[in-house]
């Protein structure tokens, strides 16, 4: 095999278990396809952990893993997927975020150009987002012991230390407020995965909240608490909330917005958009006095154009309970479902 | 027109909701039969605005529940044999069978795949020739139609690995068996406005006549069903019992022929089992001799199995309309969509699980 | 049981073989090939009631509009 002057960036056109293998091959696919993907001092330095200055104060710190299928998907794949998630949920804890890592997970015949495309995804979510890949970790696995791709990400930010953004903070007759309409992200996927054989203009939310909670807490509006709505959709995130603070919150059905595509899938399907996720979405908690404010700098903020006011926290309520009133005036308690939702018939 | 939106307009709902309360003089007892109408009247919460004049009973109307244990064990029977893709709509894969249930046979690696229409069962038979592709069949007459036309398709494409776990179920008999029960307390029925759409209502003149009830077959949106249940309080206060059609902009007298038609090719009433209920005379479908090559309970020679349910499960005296699910004893506390013990609570739109979902504040 | 939905005809591919008909429908914004089977009456533009991929009957507007107004008539009793 040759070892010089190879046209492409790595000699295979498919990953093969050497490229984990700790040999040649492996320190090809580093310096040759990732190293350069995600270009910065930090990460040439090839330390065995990234040595990172920090400021004085409190930092965030969070981690997760993603699976999806198929890959690539309308609005995104997942390795975009993968820095805005991490991104997101330090956003949520309002801090800034600053480094990232990258653990690969590569099944054996994975396509390098798809990896490729997957590593600029992720080098330009982050670059966006002012964000450096720091440190990382791959492997390789036996073809059928995972599918494609996994990545784990971890992300370290930091948060001014008069910022307490946490369920504990809520109060009642704060305001709850979405930044956006809802269940792009898991319509979008669902309707690609399930060979449902639907045509459909949806695309995935996908998108990094942690510009536009930068700028809600530069303009200091007043966030007691903030809850992305991925795995769960807005009923998880809200129920969650409910029951770690210990409070009634209402809901008005009616004020949520629903994607019209996401709606008429939900008919057509048989789901509950409420329980759909979302990957560029989050629930806001603010004192009503600060809701005008908090408007404003959404409203000018791409991310934040469609947000709505939604409900309210009523009272103290032991066990937490949420609450959703309907157009025709009744309220029903809003509660999980159970497992994975399936399209039916009836 | 959209056909949705409209019939959703609370204004309009709210107007016949009063209309109902000013009509009804006492609280008639209604059952709707069909699972999506419970489902639709307690998301809206119109049994709670109908509180006094209106006490709604969910009916038997969810295949999903009334499927017998016996026949899921047939299911998971077939689905975890070599070779076979087992295609189910997805309302099946949560419902127990006597040991498992199709999504725990999934997990340890049986060919299990969520269709959206049966049809799309049959594609997968011709995209993989070499395996037996089986399509669980569960539903009423509304299904009917869908999984008739593929087998008749496979009979005209020469399919030989396609097959056919034939569930479905009838709605007239249902109604005829719970009015003949002695216990019977349900003075009026609100029509499934889908079955109908493929059977018309012929079928339900005998049975209005007979017992004496009026039925109104109803749509699954808010004004739909207000409008059904204001047919169903104005017959009864006026000691009418006929059957009347609110879903005209949906179901003919005669409801669809051609689908009809080929019900009665491929299929023949059979008498059925319904989970919680027993055996009902001619309630079921089945195939035709003729359709035999198509038939997975011959292809795959099962047998019926032994009947199971729990004992302590009151989900018979909740389909016939004798109970409502917090009456039992079990209900959210052995009993939750997570653990159901019996079938009502497996489907989102079966009684017991759409009380648990929707259920009403308990300080309200 | 029954998840039926509205969608409108914005296709139809005919056969010879009428059972084997079949159209693209719009449900408010998606849409999917769906058997029209059973509703050879059908053109393009006609709204249809759907369930499990296949069209079950098509949607009367007459009676859609009577149902929508039959509170007024009532009321004017």
């Amino acid at each position: 095999m040759s070892e010089q002057n190879c046209p492409l960036p790595l000699s295979y056109q498919h990953i093969v278990m050497a490229h984990g293998g700790g040999g040649r091959l492996m320190q090809q696919l580093l310096d040759d396809l990732i190293q350069p993907a995600f270009d910065n001092p930090l990460l040439k330095q090839k330390l065995d952990s990234a040595v990172l200055e920090i400021q004085a104060g409190k930092i965030s710190f969070t981690t997760d893993s993603y699976v999806i299928k198929p890959l690539f998907f309308p609005g995104g794949d997942i390795g975009k997927l993968a820095v805005c998630g991490t991104l997101n949920d330090l956003a949520m804890s309002g801090a800034r975020p600053l480094y990232l890592s990258c653990s690969l997970i590569i099944e054996e015949g994975f396509a390098i150009a798809d990896l490729q495309k997957i590593l600029a995804s992720m080098q330009q979510t982050a670059a966006q987002a002012g964000v450096a890949i720091v440190t990382g970790d791959t492997k390789v696995v036996n073809k059928g012991q995972a599918d494609g791709v996994y990545i784990n990400t971890s992300g370290i930010g930091v948060i001014d230390s008069s910022i307490k953004i946490n369920p504990q903070a809520v109060k009642t007759g704060d305001c709850i407020l979405v930044n956006s309409d809802l269940g792009r992200h898991g319509m979008a996927v669902m309707l690609e995965r399930d060979n449902l054989q639907f045509a459909h203009p949806l695309q995935s939310d996908c998108a990094d909240l942690s510009g536009l909670v930068g700028e809600l807490l530069a303009e200091n509006i007043e966030i007691h608490c903030l809850r992305d709505l991925t795995r769960g959709g807005l009923a998880a995130a809200l129920i969650e909330i409910a029951a770690s603070a210990g409070l009634h919150f209402e809901i008005n059905e009616a004020a949520i917005p629903i994607n019209e595509h996401v709606q008429s899938a939900c008919e057509v399907l048989g789901f509950d958009p409420l329980t759909i996720a979302n990957e560029g979405a989050m629930a806001l908690f603010v004192p009503e006095s600060g809701v005008d404010d908090a408007f404003k700098v959404l409203s000018r903020h791409p991310l934040g154009k469609s947000a709505r006011l939604i409900g309210k926290v009523v009272e103290k309520d032991q066990h937490g309970l949420v609450t959703l009133k309907n157009a025709l005036g009744v309220s029903r308690v809003l509660d999980l479902f159970s497992g994975e939702q399936f399209p039916r018939i009836c | 027109m959209k056909y949705q939106q409209e019939f959703r307009d609370p204004k309009l709902a709210h107007q016949w909701i009063e209309a109902i309360r000013e009509t009804s003089k006492q609280p008639w007892k209604i059952m709707e039969v069909c699972g999506g109408q419970t489902h639709s009247l307690l998301k809206h919460g119109i049994d709670q605005l109908l509180a006094g004049s209106v006490e709604l009973i969910h009916g038997p109307g969810c295949p999903v529940c009334v499927t017998p244990i016996a026949t899921i064990d047939n299911a998971l029977a077939i689905a975890q044999q070599d070779n076979v893709i087992f295609c189910s709509f997805g309302d099946m894969l949560r419902v127990p069978g006597s040991e498992s249930d199709l999504l725990s046979l999934k997990a340890q690696g049986a060919d299990i795949r969520i269709v959206y229409s049966p049809m799309d069962a049959l594609s997968l038979a011709q995209e993989h020739p070499q395996r037996e592709v089986v399509f669980f069949g569960v539903g009423f007459e509304t299904t009917a139609p869908a999984t008739a036309l593929t087998v008749y398709q496979a009979r005209q494409l020469n399919l030989a690995n396609f097959s056919l776990l034939c569930a479905h179920f009838r709605v007239p008999p249902i109604i005829d068996a719970l009015l003949d029960a002695g216990d019977c307390e349900i003075q009026g029925f609100l029509g499934a406005g889908h079955v109908c759409t493929v059977m018309g209502y012929q079928e339900y003149l005998p049975l209005a006549e007979q017992y004496r009830t009026p039925i109104v077959i109803t749509g699954f949106e808010p004004v739909d069903l207000l409008q059904g249940i204001h047919r169903t309080v104005q017959q009864l206060e006026t000691k009418q019992y006929s059957v009347e059609n609110q879903y005209a902009r949906v179901v003919k007298p005669d409801g669809n022929r051609q689908a009809r038609e080929l019900i009665n090719t491929v299929f023949t009433p059979v008498d059925a089992e319904w989970r919680g209920l027993g055996k009902v005379a001619d309630s079921g479908l089945t195939l035709v001799e003729e359709f035999r090559p198509w038939n997975a309970e011959y292809r795959f020679s099962v047998k019926p199995a032994a009947q199971r349910q729990s004992m302590v499960c009151r989900s018979g005296e909740v389909l016939k309309g004798l109970i409502k699910p917090p009456a039992c004893g079990e209900f959210g506390v052995n009993c939750t969509p997570d653990h159901p013990l019996g079938a009502t609570m497996v489907s989102s739109e079966g009684a017991c699980a759409a009380y648990y979902h929707y259920r009403k504040l308990p300080h309200v | 049981m029954c998840l039926a939905t509205p969608g409108r005809i914005v296709q139809i591919n005919k056969s010879n073989d009428p059972m084997n008909s079949k159209g693209l429908v719009n449900f408010a914004g998606i849409s999917r090939e769906i058997s029209l089977a059973y509703v050879p009456e059908a053109q393009v533009g006609d709204y249809v009631i759907v369930h499990a991929g296949l069209a079950l009957s098509l949607l009367d507007e007459h009676e859609a509009r009577e149902s929508l107004s039959a509170i007024q008539q009532l009321q004017t009793k």
